[in-house]
């Protein structure tokens, strides 16, 4: 079996770190959700809907930190040319998809009792949405070429382009939002928040992370498993 | 006198190993043609060598000395004929090598390089088809034009991937004799090929790298 | 230097010859602008309170259309492999395959948008600042464009791929670029939209060849 295939070590570790993502993950998703729906107090302001924050605001933090890992993970591939990094990227990219489409169905049930719409062209939900795009256009162009070594190196080179840019659509979308719609808005982020809303916040967030973790672990050992198959059927061709 | 090798070769492609363990050296002034069966790897060894392909395992070398530490050193050093002709269609055959010879000019005028272009449209004979857009040409001709590039830029090393597909008798000649030339002023050539075009050469044979490799894996396995 | 303007007097010469490509891309852009009166309606004050924007999406839309093209027939005939390993800078090459594909689309397309804003209705205080701001912001759409069109190189459905890859990227030209209009038209100063759309164009400039030749060199792997 030859190199490509068979990266032992990091398939151990994820085979050992696999468990405890898992479990870090579902005890602090139950808890978070637990908390965040049933035992804390509605907002002054927002009522009942501030619930939907819990599953929204740490999945749009998620949906910024599995770009920040893939084109991380992308960068590493291209430099030292890395299987496993490509590996990592690619498993990563629609884990991140999923999260941000998340955050955009969330931040839109928030909008309707919120801003009497189901959609808002908020400078945060604009870019979330770009955003949403760049994964979209990265798993396209992964998996548009017949050879897959052609389809991950273009990707690792589009991730880091994204990511190159993320600031700047940023920026211009938060400026060509306060240009046409004054921030009236009640945001997402209120002033200052409570510690009783603190909790279950940061329960999630690390529910999420823990959960993108071991789903993380499952795609790649699945991922080197799929390409030890191809190797070893190209082998007895 | 120089000295082109390799080291060690390996290949992978698509999660397939190509070749494994190929070495070769090729001494300055001779042809080495590059043998194998369909699939064995020529032109991939011949991409890797002209630059376009990095190898997987193993080193490619220039007088001992690796050329991945001197790329653009390696890359002026090549002359390189693959599969496809590079001849646009829409310019005609003497713009398609000026092109050529503009893009590599170093510190050529553009009187030189017309004079460079007019004696490599006549060393192929295609010196009556100088004028004629590149579209209206047959593919012996297009392959003609394309090996005219040969001429067009001076370089060590030809890397000539099948050279002779859609070439009749006298285009041959005019190959065997441009390569005569080349190898007389200390040149080497390399080329991945079925036919034989001048007798005897050394050979790199991947077939034969292949066998080994697979003996060696029988005895470790 | 000598690759830069070899493969751009090249890359003019064959769009003078294909000249019906350029204009194609030309009509696209008319025929978009004017889609937009028929299925908005043709009340004056609705128009021209979209038109800028409407000028800025159907030139973002026809430069995309043009794209794909960049580098595809090269890579197609094989002059692509020939371009990666002659000694001239990958990079350099990418910046001339822009420059020829901006004079060949985005300069018509500068040239036509007064004509656009003639069918829009534009108030005629915004002409200067659209024709400005075209100019400083479509030579970054040139440049954005090549890195995509080497992405795709070699992809399946690559045309439609593209303008999922590169149509986000665009955002940024397009907010600024529709924004310095806008500010022209409430007669507040464009220069700060302006100065972004020549930063962005400065920066694309930059930083773009380093990848798209990145993509180029493991398009021809």
């Amino acid at each position: 079996m030859h190199r490509f295939a068979n990266p032992t070590r990091f398939v151990a570790l994820a085979r050992a770190v696999q468990p405890w993502a898992m479990t870090i993950a579902l005890a602090t998703l139950f808890a978070g959700l637990w908390f965040g729906l049933l035992a804390s107090p509605p907002d002054y302001q927002q009522g009942e809907t501030v619930r939907i924050m819990y599953v929204h605001v740490p999945a749009a933090w998620m949906a910024m930190f599995c770009y920040t890992g893939m084109a991380g993970a992308s960068a590493v591939a291209l430099v030292w040319k890395h299987a496993v990094a490509h590996v990592t990227a690619r498993a990563t990219a629609p884990i991140g998809a999923a999260f941000t489409f998340l955050a955009l169905v969330t931040g839109s049930l928030w909008g309707k009792p919120m801003w009497g719409t189901w959609w808002v062209w908020d400078a945060r939900l604009t870019s979330v949405l770009i955003l949403f795009f760049l994964y979209l256009g990265y798993m396209a162009l992964e998996n548009a070429f017949d050879d897959r070594a052609r389809g991950q190196r273009a990707a690792a080179i589009l991730a880091i382009v994204g990511a190159v840019n993320v600031p700047i659509i940023k920026f211009s979308v938060d400026w060509w939002n306060t240009l046409h719609q004054p921030a009236s808005v009640v945001r997402l982020d209120g002033p200052s928040i409570h510690p009783s809303m603190l909790t279950p916040l940061i329960l999630m967030a690390v529910g999420y992370t823990a959960f993108y973790i071991w789903v993380l672990c499952l795609r790649v050992r699945a991922d080197i498993n799929m390409s030890k198959v191809r190797a070893l059927k190209l082998r007895n061709a | 006198m120089a000295v082109f090798s390799g080291r060690d070769l390996g290949c992978e492609r698509g999660e397939r190993l190509v070749f494994e363990d190929v070495s070769f050296d090729i001494p300055g002034g001779g042809v080495t043609e590059l043998r194998g069966a369909n699939g064995s790897g020529k032109s991939t060894l011949l991409r890797m060598m002209a630059g376009l392909l990095a190898p997987t395992d193993g080193t490619i070398l220039w007088n001992n000395i690796p050329v991945s530490e001197d790329a653009d050193a390696h890359r002026a050093r090549i002359n390189y004929i693959g599969h496809l002709d590079g001849v646009k269609g829409m310019l005609t055959v003497t713009e398609n090598l000026r092109f050529w010879g503009e893009l590599t000019r170093g510190q050529q005028t553009d009187k030189q390089i017309r004079d460079r272009a007019d004696l490599a449209l006549a060393t192929f004979g295609i010196a009556k088809l100088a004028d004629l857009p590149a579209r209206s040409l047959s593919a012996g001709q297009r392959r003609r034009t394309a090996l005219a590039r040969l001429i067009m830029r001076p370089a060590l090393i030809w890397l000539l991937d099948e050279p002779a597909t859609a070439l009749d008798t006298s285009a041959l000649a005019a190959l065997d004799h441009a390569m005569a030339a080349h190898l007389g002023a200390g040149g080497i050539v390399v080329m991945a090929t079925h036919e034989a075009i001048r007798q005897p050469t050394p050979k790199v044979d991947l077939d034969e790298f292949a066998r080994r490799a697979a003996a060696k894996h029988r005895a470790a396995a | 230097m000598n690759g830069f303007s070899a493969l751009l007097k090249r890359d003019l010469k064959l769009a003078y010859r294909q000249a019906s490509d350029s204009l194609t891309v030309l009509a696209f852009f008319v025929l978009a602008t004017v889609l937009f009166p028929l299925a908005v309606g043709p009340e004056p004050a609705i128009l021209a309170r979209i038109g800028a924007g409407v000028v800025w999406v159907a030139a973002l839309l026809a430069a995309m259309l043009s794209m794909d093209r960049m580098f595809q027939s090269d890579y197609d005939d094989g002059t692509l492999e020939l371009l990666v390993i002659a000694p001239a800078p990958l990079e350099l090459c990418v910046l001339a395959k822009a420059c020829a594909h901006w004079l060949t689309t985005g300069v018509p397309l500068i040239v036509a948008a007064p004509l656009m804003g003639l069918f829009l209705n534009l108030d005629p205080a915004g002409y200067g600042t659209l024709l400005l701001a075209l100019a400083l912001g479509t030579p970054s759409l040139s440049l954005i464009g090549a890195v995509g069109a080497a992405l795709v190189l070699g992809a399946r459905r690559g045309g439609a791929l593209l303008s999922l890859l590169i149509l986000p990227l665009f955002v940024p030209v397009l907010i600024f670029g529709v924004g310095a209009v806008e500010a022209a038209l409430t007669d507040i100063s464009a220069r700060p939209q302006l100065f972004v759309l020549g930063a962005l164009t400065l920066a694309a400039l930059a930083l773009t060849p380093w990848p798209a030749a990145a993509a180029l060199r493991q398009a021809v792997e």
